[in-house]
Order: structure tokens, then C-alpha cells, then sequence
């Protein structure tokens, strides 16, 4: 069993292990919870010091027959992007079993349901076989499902069962994708498809572009995608903080994922020919979605839109489809994993000590709460795009990228994009402006501020975002190989 | 003239229509059953007839039926003692009243 | 001097920087709060100022472009590759001086004017972090390295004037403030987008050699200029996008003066000076630029000439003189505008440190309730007499030397934005001594005490006043523009009275004087009453009052009314109820559908046997039917 192997089942044989027990308390699973995230942590830090720049490709195979009568296999390796997302994906994890800490309403499933959601995640982002990466792309509906229905607040059981309807929606229209892929090809391997020219097996099943609208649709409710996009506000809100996190943090990055390793790695022509209108939703995504965050008065809520229009960044870099796009496409999915989480776990923090979510009844804040002020101070700049954080590399490679696509309009589409940032200062600045400044009011005199855990993982969160902003090499380098290797199927 | 294959036929044919216009209208639920026994029967001439003229030397459709008249033995007891429960529950044995499989 | 090392150029931002991460990392977790916090930041920016006064004592000597090479800070191959390196030309060795003199003396003068006050970790710190960046972005070769430096100036502004965060007008000053620019900065990220996409590149000596050669040309150099006119009309807050430089002025003071007066907002000028290479290939370019900086000279003249506020007065004459400066550059004079950016930066940071020192005293900006302050505070009096002829232009203070050359080459290039330019002249002596006499004239208000402010806070002020009076010598001779690269030798520059032998020069010191005797007249002398000219022009007076009503159209109509209200609105609606509405549409009808489909299960056995028989019997008539 190889190392990638035990990042991924690490935390279901955690999960196990806390439902099992019989009488298990609260602090002990707490502990056996935190144990099977902060190993797989470290170990996917050390495959990301260990991975092979120079080499590139995927790294770290394992190879197991598993249905030989259809040729699937279990079939795990990564490369650098699919590794930059295990290291996001196995850090939020550790952060959400910290953020739970303090939670004391049926300690063990939630833990158990958080550690089967890691290893669902994970196991999409390590997946090369299709069949493999269905299968965990589907697991993770079940434990978020839960999550969100037993532990949220508000509409929960609403937002939980439209969560799961919306993915299993997508998922319906993969599947088919996938098994017309198979049937064309007789593999589920992605690197074999890889090496496979689609473009000149003429009789399949499907038409090409047929089979990469399949896919998309199902990439497209994860990103998401407008106008599939309304299940996130809802699950974002409803869900209890940890489970928000690894939401917007990890599981829609499986979205943008799936575009850049199926729909842009199989499908390039038909990725250039519907390029335009790509672009166009990215456009809408970005302007749309930052439009309607402005209008929302939820804190929750408000950063969940806000996704919706940083998602839309990742949607326009991808199909700019050249490497600029591409490499700020894949820092925006970093990005904006570790700053939205940094932002709901802020906001988690707020809503615990103050007992209010609705941005009009908060206010002057940064009196009573002045660190918890600070640090979402700082996930607001990320979230604007203040060079220094993250978030501003990502965009402006993103840009840089879109603006010098080859599709038709491109550029106009990249200009409308651009009006992006200024609704991001807009909502971002309301949102400090109407929770954190202006009088002190008298209700929230006795509100106390961070404590020392949460000001460790907003740390982590801190350290993340400027370190990535300062000097964004220590990622680039490791992308560089699967981003030049995949551009070049468009001439680079 | 000894009757022939097609005369057992649609004499079985016969009582199996009785017994399942019987079935579908009744209301009572031991006419009902009764009515199910009739079209067990005519199920069983139907067999034994096809294996008296189509298969004479092998007894397969014999063997058939007597099997059918064991289950139907076993299927009439458990039915009766359904209906004899209801009826100390519900003090009815009319169908329409006791429709509580809906929705 | 020896010359300076190379690399040592580093260490002039680098020492701010590490003020900057010593207060946050260090003073701030140990919870110290005295002074020590502003020696701290003090230290760090004296020795960088240090290194930049040597540095430009070298670039004097030698008079070479020199470019310091860094690292690669973002690459991907065969792709994009960010290198960052430093420039180091005449335009930044002044920069660098102006930068780090300004700032050295406002934090000595904060040391006084901010005691007692609550986060002074806070306020040094993000003092610091400005320094540091503009720094940054003076010496940045790389547009996009230049750009980010741009934003974090922006947002140190948007941090310190929301410094008192716990006032709603502060507070909302800082977001208005960081909003509009951004605006500005949409443009000029879309330049750099374009210069990318372009050139490839973005070191800025590249570019403006591939301009040189026509590798770019026509409507791209058009449109790139316009798109980084349009960041530095954001930050230089040039008309239509300077609301939000009056509202800044809720800041502190001391950080008006350094931000809002001296330096970030003198970036603008400064950016197109940088990229003036690229402006050259564009007429229109140049137009804009100059016709943008001419109205917004005399229309922001005009709005100061109503306010109350003394601070606002000078907000308004901030953006007026940076309109000065718009036109020189629009003129094809970066020299000249870079020179005026010089001598204003001065009795500007001057003048609002005057202002501060009269509120430290008093305790409010309205210069109504305020009079006779000149003999309790005969030294910030005096300063701001100073300061005030210098900003007049009043010979032979160092405001009139620059403002002459503007003047000139308006007068020889454009009579239109001449005329303009004079206007606004007369304008700024009238506004300018309006304040002064309105607040040091008169008599003393009962309910106030003034006193003149302590030693910390007057010394930074008197020696700004020696260089509000003396800026402009270092260009008697012509050296300041030469130094700048531009060798027009004007005919008039021949030393310090030489300039007196022409014409032009008396024209604009009798508009100037006429300018100041009318302020005299009327708030002095009160010989014409200020209600009744109110009353007499009493339609120009409301519209200038209410600033033309472009704040209320801004935020009301457009902001509001057009997109918060409005457009964003609708598509809030539209998502909720069409996009979203659709989905549980959907749901709804799978549940209405199956509603009427379970009446089918009515639970009666015999009507399942039924429906069973019925199927069969289709089943058998399908079967005969086939055969």
C-alpha cells in the first residue's frame, strides 16, 4: 500500500474506528478525528516536497486490478495540481476537526461523516481511472448530505436534499459521459486516454463534443457553473461551519478539476470550439454572481455568492486555454480554498460569539472583536485581489491569461470579467464596513474575541494566503509540467 | 365420444374467468378466497389435461398439480387465519373497509 | 560621495518593511503602546532617507539610468516570467527623497499630533507599510510589480484614513476611497493586459523600447495610455474620479498630509511621467491628459473656493494642483510636472500640517468657528502664510517657480489651456487666503483656548517651510529639469530674480496678488460681505457648494439607485426567483405529478388484481397480435 493510498483511506479507517467503538467519548474521538487528518496532512506535504518537478507527469502510481471484466482498476497517482489539491483538501480537513473542537451534539457521527467526506475528496483528486473517480465522486454526496442536514442550521433539510438532487443531477449526465467514453475506447484509464487521440476514433458512440458536454454538465453543478449554481448559497448558509469550509474550500474545487483533467486533457477541439461560450459564463459567473453578493445580508450567505463569482476566475482561466490561463486557474482554486475558508470560519467564529448572522444588526465589531476584525480584514483583501494575498496572483494570472485567449471575444468577455474586481472591493469593503466599523453597539459589549485555537487555524489559514501571495514559486514550480504538458495541446 | 384436449381447455378457461370475476368483485374476503381456489383449480384440469394428452407416458403435470393442491392447502390456511384476525380487529370482512395499504 | 553600492538600493524599502513587520510581529503581540512604536517606524524611514538623499546625490553626479536586477519572482515556461528589479533614474531618486523627507517629518509631527491616541501600533505600522510601498512603486521596473505596489498604497490609504474606525464617516470615507480608485485601477490593469498581450512583457524599459521601434503603435498605445491615465486619474483623484479625496480627509491629518497631499496622490502624476515614452506615440493621449488635468484644475478650484472645512479647502486645491500637473505632462513635460509634484509636496504636506495644528489646538477643521488664531500660534501661523504664498505662487516662494513653467509652456503650446490654467491660478490664491484669513484673521472665538502646539509637531512644520520657500532654487539655474531629462532652456530662467524680466511671470503674480487682495477684502476687511456676493451669485454658489452635486449622483443615482438598487437588485430577484425558482419548479412538479399518480394506490386489493389481470390479458393480446 502506497503512501497516496494511506492519505486516502487513512481517514475512513478513522471514521470506522470512531463509529465502532463502542462508547467511544467525545474527547477521545475528537483526538482519533484529529490524528487521522493531521497524518494524511503530513504525508501529503512530504509526497509535495518529494514530487519531481523536472519530470512532471503523474507521480506516486498505484496500480491494482479491481473489476478486470471491464477493464477498471484501482488506479491512484497525482500530479502537480492533483497533489496542490490533496495538501488544500487534507489542510482543511485538519482546520474543519479544529473548528468542530467545541461542538457537542452527537460527537462521534459528525467526525466519522467529516472523515468519510476527506477521503471522498481526496480519492477524486488521486483517482486516474474514471470509474474510480465516479465512485468517489459520488461518495461524497452522502456524508455532505448528513452533515449539512443533521448539524446545519435554517432550511438544512431543504438545502441538504437539493444539494444532493443538483449532484446527483450532474452526476447522472458524468456517468453517461463516462460509460461513452468506455464504450468508444474500451479503457477507463485516464493516462491511456491520454495517449489516446480521440479526435480520430471516428465511429464512437457519441459525438465527440456530445461526450464533453456529458462531463461538463457534471463538472458544472460542482463549480459551480451559472445557471447551476443555486444548490451553493444554500448549502454554503445551512451547513455548520466545518462542513462550509470543506465545501467551498475542497469539494468545488472537484469541479474545476474535473474540467482541467477530463473536459480540457481529452476533449481539446472541443474544448477550443465551445471556448466562447465558456468564457461568456465565466463572465457571467464573475459580474452576475459579484452583483448579487452585494445584494445579500446573510454573512454566510454572502460569502457563498461570493464563490459564485471567484469560481467564475477558474471557469475563465481554464478556457482561455493557454498556459497563463491555465496556471491562474489553478492558483485561483488554491487560492480561494484557503481564503473562503479563512472567510466561514470567520464568520463561524462571529456567528458563535455574537448569535447573529444578519450583517444589519452587526456592527462596530472591530471594537469588541478586534483580532476576529483583523483576520477577516485579511480574507477580505484576498478576496478582493490585494497583491500580497494569493487571491491577486490568481486573478491576475487568470487575466493575463484570458485576455490573451485565441477564442472569439475573448478579450471582451476578459474586460466584463475585470469589472469583477471592483464588485469584489465592493461587497467585501460593505461587508467590513456594516459587521466590523462604525459605533460600538451596547449589545455586543460582552462578545469575546478569538481564542487561542481559533487564532491557530486562522494562522494557518494567514500564512497560506500571503505565502502563496509573496512568492507564488512555491506552487508554480510544481504546477508548471501538467500546465505546459496540457497548453500544449493548443500550442501552448 | 370422449371429450378432447380443447374441451378441458375451455372448461378450465371457464371456471378460471369465474373465479377471477369472483375475485375482482366480491367483497368477501372468504368469497374472495374461495373464488382463488376456484381459479387454482382450474389452473389444475389445465395441467393435468395438457399431461394426459401432450406428455401420456411422463406424469409432469400431475406431479404439477398436486404440488399446486399443497400450496393452495397451505396458502388457504394462512389466508384464513388473516381473515380471522381482521375480522377480531376490524369485526368485517368487506375488502372496500379495509383499504389500509393507501397511500 | 562615494557611490552608492548597488544592492544597498535594496535596503531603501526594505528598512520600512522591516518597521512595518517589527511593529505587527513583535510590538504588537507585547502589547507596547507608548511612542516607542513611532521610533520604531521613525528610525527605519530617516535611514532610508538617508540612503535615498545618497542615491540621489550619485544620480546628480553621474546622471546614468542604472537597473538593479532581483530575482524571478513569477515564471512559467516558455509563458510568463516576472522579474523584479529595481530602476533607479533621476524620476525616482527625486521620488525616492520627496517619499522618505515627507514621511520622516509627518511621523515626527504624528509623534505630537497623535498622542494618547488609542492603536498607535496600528497607525505606524500601516505608515510604514505605505512608506515601504511607495517606495516600491517609484523604484518598481515591472508594470506589474508597479501595479501591486499601487494597490498596497491604496490600501494602507484605505487603513489609515479609517484609521478611527469607530467614527461611520471614516469609516465610509475609507471604502469610497478604495472604491473609486479601484476604478481607476480597472483601467490601468487593462492596460497591463494589453501591454502583455502586446509585447510580452512587462518590464517598463522594454516596453518603452518596443514603443520606440513600432513593434506597438496606433489605437494599442492609444488605449494603454488611456487605461493607465485612467488608474493615475483614480489615485491622482483627477476629475470624474476625485470624490473620494475630499472624504479621505477624515483621515488623520498627519496622514493627509503624507497620503492625500504629498505622496500617493502625487503617484499618479508620477505613473504617467513614468510611462511617458508610451504617451508620446499618442496624441490623443496627451490631449486627454492635459485637457482632464485643465478642467480638473479650475473646477476643483472653484469647489474650494465654498467649503468650510479647512481641510476640504485643501483637499480641493490638492486635486486643483494635481490638475496642474496633469496638464503639464498632457503638454509633453514630465520634467516640469515632476518638478511641480516637488515643490507642492512640500508646502502641501505643509499646509495640512498647519491645518492639523490649528485642530490639535481648537479641536474642529470648520473654519468658521475658528479666527484669530495668528497671534496664540504665531508659528503655525507663519508656516502657513508660507505655505499659502507658496501654493499662490507668490515670487518668490518655491510654488511660484513651478507653477510659472506650467504656466509658460501652457502659454506657449495651448492659449485655451492657458486661459484655464490662469483661472485656476487666480482661484488658488483666492481660496488659499480665504482659509488663512478666516482662521488666523479676526478675532478669537470666546469658547475656544488656542494654544500653539508643541515643539515635536512645529519643528517638522518649519522645516517644510524652508522648503516651501526654498524648492525651487534647485531649479534657478534650469538643473531640476535637466536633471529630468528636459533641456528646453527656458528663456526666463536666470537664477532666481532673472525670472522677473518677463512678462508672464508679473501676469501671474498680479492675478495671483488680486487673487489673495480680494480674499483680504472680503474676509479680512470685510469690505464686500461674502453673504451678499453669496446671495448675488447665488445659483454658481449652490452648485459649487454642493460640489455639482457629482457626490449625490455618484453614490444616489448611479451607485444606488442604477446598480445597488437597481440592476443588482433585479438580478438578486432573478436569481431567487427565476434561476433558483426553476429548480424548485422542477421539484414541485415531480411531487405534483406523483400526487396524482398515488391516487392509483387506493389500497383495495381487488383493484390491483384488476389492474394486474388487465395487464396480462394486453400482455397475451400483444403476444397473439405479433404472431
Amino acid at each position: 500500500m502506497g503512501i497516496l493510498s494511506i492519505i486516502i483511506f487513512l481517514p475512513v479507517a478513522g471514521a470506522i474506528l470512531i463509529a465502532l467503538i463502542p462508547g467511544l467519548n467525545a474527547r477521545l474521538t475528537r483526538y482519533i478525528a484529529m490524528l487521522s487528518t493531521i497524518v494524511p496532512f503530513s504525508l501529503s506535504l512530504y509526497l509535495f516536497g518529494k514530487y519531481d518537478r523536472v519530470l512532471g507527469g503523474f507521480q506516486f502510481e498505484e496500480f491494482a486490478s479491481w473489476i478486470p471484466a471491464i477493464n477498471a482498476n484501482y488506479h491512484i497517482g497525482v500530479d502537480g495540481l492533483s497533489l496542490t489539491l490533496i495538501v488544500l483538501t487534507t489542510l482543511l480537513a485538519f482546520i474543519s476537526i479544529l473548528v468542530s473542537w467545541k461542538l457537542n451534539f452527537r460527537v462521534r457521527a459528525f467526525f466519522a461523516w467529516l472523515l468519510v467526506l476527506q477521503a471522498s475528496i481526496i480519492g477524486v483528486f488521486a483517482s486516474l481511472d474514471l470509474l474510480l473517480f465516479f465512485i468517489f465522486w459520488e461518495i461524497e454526496v452522502i456524508p455532505m448530505y448528513f452533515l449539512i442536514a443533521t448539524w446545519g442550521s435554517g432550511r438544512k433539510e431543504y438545502s441538504a436534499m437539493k444539494y444532493v438532487l443538483y449532484t446527483l443531477f450532474g452526476s447522472a449526465f458524468m456517468m453517461a459521459g463516462i460509460l461513452a467514453l468506455y464504450l468508444t475506447t474500451g479503457t477507463f484509464s485516464i493516462p491511456e486516454l491520454y495517449q489516446t487521440n480521440l479526435g480520430e476514433i471516428a465511429s464512437g458512440i457519441l459525438p465527440l463534443a456530445a461526450i464533453f458536454f456529458l462531463f461538463i454538465i457534471g463538472f458544472a453543478v460542482k463549480l459551480p457553473i451559472f445557471p447551476l449554481h443555486t444548490w451553493l448559497p444554500d448549502a454554503h448558509t445551512d451547513a455548520p461551519t466545518a462542513a462550509s469550509i470543506m465545501l467551498a474550500g475542497a469539494l468545488i474545487k472537484m469541479g474545476g478539476y474535473g474540467i482541467f483533467r477530463v473536459c480540457l486533457g481529452l476533449f481539446p477541439e472541443s474544448a477550443q470550439e465551445f471556448a466562447p461560450l465558456f468564457l461568456a459564463l465565466a463572465a457571467v459567473n464573475i459580474v452576475y454572481g459579484g452583483a448579487i453578493t452585494l445584494r445579500q445580508t446573510d454573512i454566510k450567505r454572502l460569502i457563498a455568492y461570493s464563490s459564485v463569482s471567484h469560481m467564475g476566475f477558474v471557469l475563465l482561466g481554464l478556457f482561455a486555454l493557454n498556459a497563463v490561463g491555465l496556471l491562474g486557474a489553478s492558483l485561483q482554486l488554491i487560492s480561494h480554498g484557503l481564503i473562503t475558508g479563512l472567510l466561514f470560519a470567520t464568520a463561524g467564529i462571529l456567528m458563535h460569539n455574537t448569535h447573529e448572522r444578519h450583517i444589519r444588526k452587526l456592527g462596530g465589531l472591530a471594537r469588541q472583536m478586534p483580532v476576529l476584525a483583523g483576520i477577516f480584514f485579511i480574507g477580505s483583501i484576498g478576496a478582493m485581489g490585494v497583491p500580497g494575498t494569493s487571491g491577486f496572483i490568481a486573478e491576475i494570472n487568470v487575466f493575463l491569461g484570458a485576455f490573451s485567449s485565441k477564442a472569439d471575444a475573448a478579450r471582451v468577455f476578459t474586460l466584463i470579467s475585470l469589472t469583477g474586481i471592483l464588485l469584489a472591493a465592493a461587497y467585501m469593503l460593505t461587508a467590513l464596513l456594516k459587521v466590523f466599523f462604525g459605533s460600538p453597539k451596547e449589545t455586543f459589549n460582552h462578545v469575546h474575541d478569538v481564542t487561542r485555537l481559533e487564532k491557530l487555524y486562522c494562522a494557518i489559514f494567514i500564512l497560506g494566503i500571503f505565502a502563496i501571495g509573496l512568492y507564488p514559486k512555491i506552487i508554480t514550480e510544481i504546477l508548471q509540467p501538467a500546465i505546459i504538458a496540457l497548453a500544449s495541446l493548443w500550442g501552448g | 365420444m370422449a371429450p378432447g384436449l380443447e374441451e378441458y381447455l375451455i372448461l378450465s378457461a371457464l371456471l378460471f374467468s369465474i373465479g377471477l370475476f369472483g375475485a375482482i368483485t366480491k367483497r368477501s374476503a372468504v368469497v374472495i378466497l374461495i373464488c382463488i381456489e376456484i381459479m387454482l383449480v382450474a389452473v389444475n384440469i389445465a395441467l393435468v389435461a395438457f399431461s394426459r394428452f401432450i406428455t401420456p407416458v411422463e406424469l409432469t403435470g400431475q406431479a404439477f398439480a398436486v404440488f399446486v393442491i399443497v400450496v393452495a392447502a397451505a396458502e388457504v390456511a394462512v389466508g384464513l387465519a388473516i381473515i380471522l384476525t381482521l375480522y377480531r380487529q376490524r369485526h368485517t370482512i368487506d375488502t372496500k373497509k379495509v383499504d389500509l395499504l393507501k397511500w | 560621495m562615494n557611490s552608492m553600492p548597488e544592492m544597498l538600493t535594496w535596503i531603501i524599502p526594505a528598512l520600512p518593511l522591516a518597521a512595518f513587520l517589527m511593529l505587527l510581529l513583535l510590538m504588537r503581540p507585547l502589547k507596547i503602546k507608548s511612542n516607542l512604536n513611532g521610533y520604531v517606524s521613525i528610525a527605519a524611514t530617516a535611514m532610508s532617507f538617508f540612503f535615498s538623499t545618497w542615491l540621489l546625490v550619485n544620480i546628480v553626479q553621474t546622471a546614468e539610468t542604472k537597473f538593479i536586477p532581483g530575482f524571478s519572482w513569477l515564471s512559467l515556461e516558455g509563458a510568463i516570467d516576472i522579474q523584479v528589479g529595481l530602476i533607479v533614474d533621476s524620476l525616482t531618486a527625486i521620488m525616492l527623497v520627496v517619499v522618505t523627507l515627507i514621511s520622516l517629518l509627518v511621523q515626527i509631527y504624528s509623534l505630537g499630533y497623535m498622542h494618547g491616541s488609542k492603536s498607535l501600533n496600528r497607525y505606524f505600522a500601516f505608515i510604514s507599510l505605505f512608506t515601504m510601498a511607495m517606495l516600491g512603486l517609484v523604484m518598481a521596473d515591472n508594470l506589474l510589480i508597479m501595479f501591486m505596489f499601487w494597490e498596497i498604497v491604496g490600501l494602507c490609504s484605505y487603513q489609515l484614513i479609517g484609521f478611527w474606525f469607530h467614527r461611520p464617516p471614516a469609516a465610509r470615507a475609507a471604502r469610497k476611497a478604495f472604491f473609486i480608485t479601484r476604478i481607476g485601477d480597472f483601467g490601468f490593469l487593462a492596460a497591463i493586459l494589453l501591454i502583455f498581450n502586446a509585447t510580452g512583457t512587462f518590464n517598463i524599459s522594454e516596453v518603452h523600447s518596443l514603443a520606440a521601434s513600432g513593434v506597438i503603435a496606433g489605437t494599442t498605445i492609444t488605449w494603454a495610455c488611456l487605461g493607465i491615465f485612467m488608474g493615475a486619474m483614480g489615485k491622482s483623484a483627477q476629475f470624474p474620479l476625485h470624490t473620494w479625496l475630499p472624504d479621505a480627509m477624515e483621515g488623520p491629518t498627519p496622514v493627509s498630509a503624507l497620503i492625500h497631499a504629498a505622496t500617493m496622490v502625487a503617484a499618479g502624476v508620477f505613473l504617467v511621467g513614468r510611462m511617458y515614452p508610451l504617451f508620446e506615440h499618442s496624441e490623443a493621449a496627451l490631449t486627454t491628459v492635459a485637457v482632464i488635468g485643465a478642467i480638473t484644475a479650475l473646477f476643483a478650484g472653484t469647489i474650494a473656493l465654498a467649503m468650510n472645512d479647512i481641510k476640504k479647502v485643501l483637499a480641493y486645491s490638492t486635486i486643483s494642483q494635481l490638475g496642474f500637473m496633469m496638464i503639464a505632462l498632457g503638454l509633453g513635460s514630465v520634467a516640469i510636472a515632476i518638478f511641480h509634484l516637488f515643490t507642492h509636496a512640500f508646502f502641501k504636506a505643509l499646509l495640512f500640517m498647519g491645518a492639523g495644528s490649528v485642530n490639535h489646538s481648537t479641536g474642529t477643521f470648520d473654519m468658521r468657528k475658528m479666527g484669530g488664531l495668528a497671534r496664540p500660534m504665531p508659528w503655525t501661523c507663519a508656516t502657513f502664510v508660507i505655505g499659502s504664498l507658496s501654493l499662490a505662487g507668490i515670487w518668490p516662494m518655491a510654488g511660484f517657480f513651478s507653477k510659472e513653467e506650467i504656466l509658460l509652456s501652457a502659454f506657449n503650446n495651448h492659449p485655451l489651456l492657458f486661459v484655464l490654467a490662469i483661472i485656476a491660478a487666480f482661484l488658488t490664491a483666492l481660496y488659499i487666503f480665504r482659509a488663512v484669513f478666516m482662521t488666523f484673521g479676526g478675532q478669537v472665538q470666546s469658547r475656544f483656548k488656542p494654544h500653539e502646539s508643541g515643539k515635536v509637531m512645529v519643528i517638522p512644520m518649519s522645516l517644510l517651510a524652508i522648503l516651501a520657500i526654498s524648492a525651487g532654487y534647485f531649479n534657478a539655474t534650469g538643473g531640476f529639469l535637466k536633471l529630468l531629462g528636459d533641456d528646453h532652456t527656458h528663456s526666463w530662467i536666470y537664477g532666481i530674480f532673472g525670472v522677473l524680466g518677463h512678462p508672464l511671470a508679473w501676469a501671474s503674480l498680479l492675478i495671483a496678488g488680486s487673487g489673495i487682495f480680494l480674499a483680504y477684502a472680503i474676509y479680512q476687511r470685510r469690505w464686500i460681505s461674502s453673504r451678499k456676493i453669496a446671495r448675488r451669485f447665488g445659483f454658481f454658489y449652490t452648485i459649487v457648494f454642493h460640489k455639482y452635486w457629482i457626490d449625490e449622483l455618484y453614490e444616489k443615482y448611479l451607485g444606488n439607485k442604477l446598480l445597488n438598487s437597481g440592476l443588482f437588485n433585479l438580478f438578486n430577484k432573478f436569481d431567487s426567483k427565476v434561476v433558483d425558482g426553476t429548480v424548485d419548479d422542477v421539484a414541485r412538479l415531480n411531487l405534483n405529478s406523483s400526487k396524482i399518480l398515488r391516487l392509483v394506490q387506493n389500497g383495495n386489493l381487488q383493484t390491483y388484481a384488476m389492474a394486474f389481470m388487465i395487464g396480462v390479458a394486453a400482455l397475451a393480446l400483444m403476444v397473439i397480435l405479433v404472431n
